[in-house]
């Protein structure tokens, strides 16, 4: 202990460490981590998939999820082949996708900087959570931004609930809007008490069943990305 | 020294990625042997002096500055199932990672540096305690408890069990725990002549079994 102590004292700056660092080990750019996170069903992972889809050939793209207790999310993500198999990786909560994405990080951040080291350099990577209530959200010291998603059949009055998740989101997304006639569900309302709830932050619609229905959220991620790749890292 | 210190690292919201394992108490569920607060006391109990003072040896011997890399090997030697050791090394890197950015220290930057992919968490956790500026001792309290409120936290959610009930449990464990961690310091003051064989090396083989079947469950709540 006391040789510790004493190189302590001669080198304060030793041990230097923060999570969400913009740089590698090495002082290059890591990847941009975005997390998605909202109520069960919404269509996170469906969002994931038409993202790396979409994305895929201009970017270097990696997905870390985090299932209640299966492998539900990776396997169908694995299955449609919408990324490489070690592009992929999954995080077991212990029935607390909550707790995995804002509480207690350490089992993302080593997802996430394994995917790096292994099929690094990447560009992005995506992080969807588990299911969870509408208080969920990300820590920042595991994602720079967060898009929530809820969807059109939880209800119009999900946006007037509020809640973190909605409040606080990077980005809302209120997704399956083909599905509004059905449900009884007015869009008007929904983006006006979203805004409401929200101020200036984005709000989008869409329908992933349709062709090209993730353009928006597509092309607000390629924003995101601009934005951190031009920010100084120091 | 500080005491309070103990707290922080021995606190389940420690952020160390304890909470998504259930230290084999999920397949104890599975398999009906725990059902009840009273199963549960006895699962503990018996996690306790095995696994438990197993890790409270090497923690307590980590803490009183022995060599990491060296505890890192008897840690291996006391941990035959591979899916154990996968799991020790798994929340050896969370702990680590944890502990770094909580107490920085020397000592814990060496041992990332020569295991990058976790060494086993007990010996993290007695270098954490080291670095806090805690005691063997105290390094064996945290790692006696942790064996034990891991599965009792797992069994609340697995079962709905009342968690008064579940903490009950704990506080009838505590007389065991501290004879744990006492058994634990006093192997660590046999080192010097003995080496490292003078740590506790207990089994638990049906904990080993269930964990090699669990690993490979396709559905589960606790990664462990
Ligand atoms: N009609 C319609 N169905 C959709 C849309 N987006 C997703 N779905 C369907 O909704 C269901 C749930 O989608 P997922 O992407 O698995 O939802 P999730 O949010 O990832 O769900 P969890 O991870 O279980 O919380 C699937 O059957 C999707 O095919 C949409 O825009 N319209
Ligand atoms: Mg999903």
């Amino acid at each position: 202990m006391h040789r510790d102590h004493a190189l302590d004292a001669t080198f304060p700056h030793r041990h230097t460490y923060s999570a969400a660092a913009p740089t590698r080990p090495d002082g290059t750019r890591r990847a941009l981590r975005i997390g998605l996170g909202g109520p069960v069903g919404t269509g996170k992972t469906a969002t994931v998939a038409a993202l790396c889809r979409a994305l895929r050939d201009e970017l270097s793209l990696a997905v870390v999820t985090n299932d209640i207790y299966t492998r539900e999310d990776a396997e169908f993500l694995l299955r449609e082949a919408v990324l490489p198999p070690d592009r992929i990786a999954a995080v077991e909560t212990g029935a607390c996708p909550h707790t995995a994405i804002r509480d207690d990080i350490s089992a993302n951040l080593e997802a996430v900087e394994d995917l790096e080291e292994h099929a690094g350099p990447l560009d992005l990577i995506l992080v969807e959570s588990g299911g969870d209530n509408l208080t969920a959200t990300f820590s920042k010291g595991l994602v720079d931004a967060q898009i929530f998603v809820i969807d059109v059949s939880g209800g119009d009055d999900i946006p007037r609930k509020g809640g973190p998740g909605i409040t606080t989101a990077d980005l809302l997304v209120v997704n399956k809007t083909d599905l509004a006639p059905y449900v009884g569900v007015d869009l008007d309302t929904m983006a006006r008490d979203a805004e409401a709830q929200r101020g200036p932050r984005p709000v989008l619609f869409t329908s992933l069943t349709s062709e090209g229905g993730v353009k928006p959220v597509a092309d607000w991620t390629r924003e995101r990305l601009t934005t951190w790749t031009t920010a100084p890292t120091t | 020294m500080n005491r309070a210190a103990l707290f922080v690292l021995a606190d389940g919201r420690f952020p160390a990625g304890g909470h998504a394992h259930s230290g084999g108490a999920e397949p104890a569920v599975a398999a009906g042997r725990i059902t009840d607060a009273a199963s549960l006391e006895r699962f503990c109990r018996g996690r306790l002096h095995t696994a438990g003072l197993v890790a409270a040896g090497l923690a307590a011997a980590a803490a009183d500055g022995h060599d990491p890399l060296a505890l890192d090997a008897a840690a291996d030697a006391r941990t035959p199932a591979p899916a154990l050791r996968t799991t020790a090394r798994k929340l050896g890197r969370q702990m680590m990672r944890a502990a770094r950015a909580t107490w920085p220290s020397a000592a814990l930057d060496d041992l990332a540096a020569a295991r990058p992919h976790g060494a086993h968490q007990p010996v993290v956790l007695g270098l954490a305690a080291r670095a806090a500026g805690l005691t063997p001792l105290d390094a064996a309290h945290a790692a006696a408890y942790e064996a034990v409120s891991g599965p009792a936290t797992a069994v609340v959610r697995l079962l709905s069990l009342d968690p008064f009930d579940a903490t009950a449990v704990l506080a009838r464990l505590a007389p065991d725990q501290d004879r744990t961690a006492a058994a634990a310091v006093a192997a660590t003051r046999r080192i010097p002549a003995e080496g490292l064989d003078a740590l506790p090396a207990a089994s638990a083989p049906l904990l080993d079994i269930t964990a090699e079947q669990h690993a490979a469950w396709p559905v589960r709540l606790f990664a462990s």
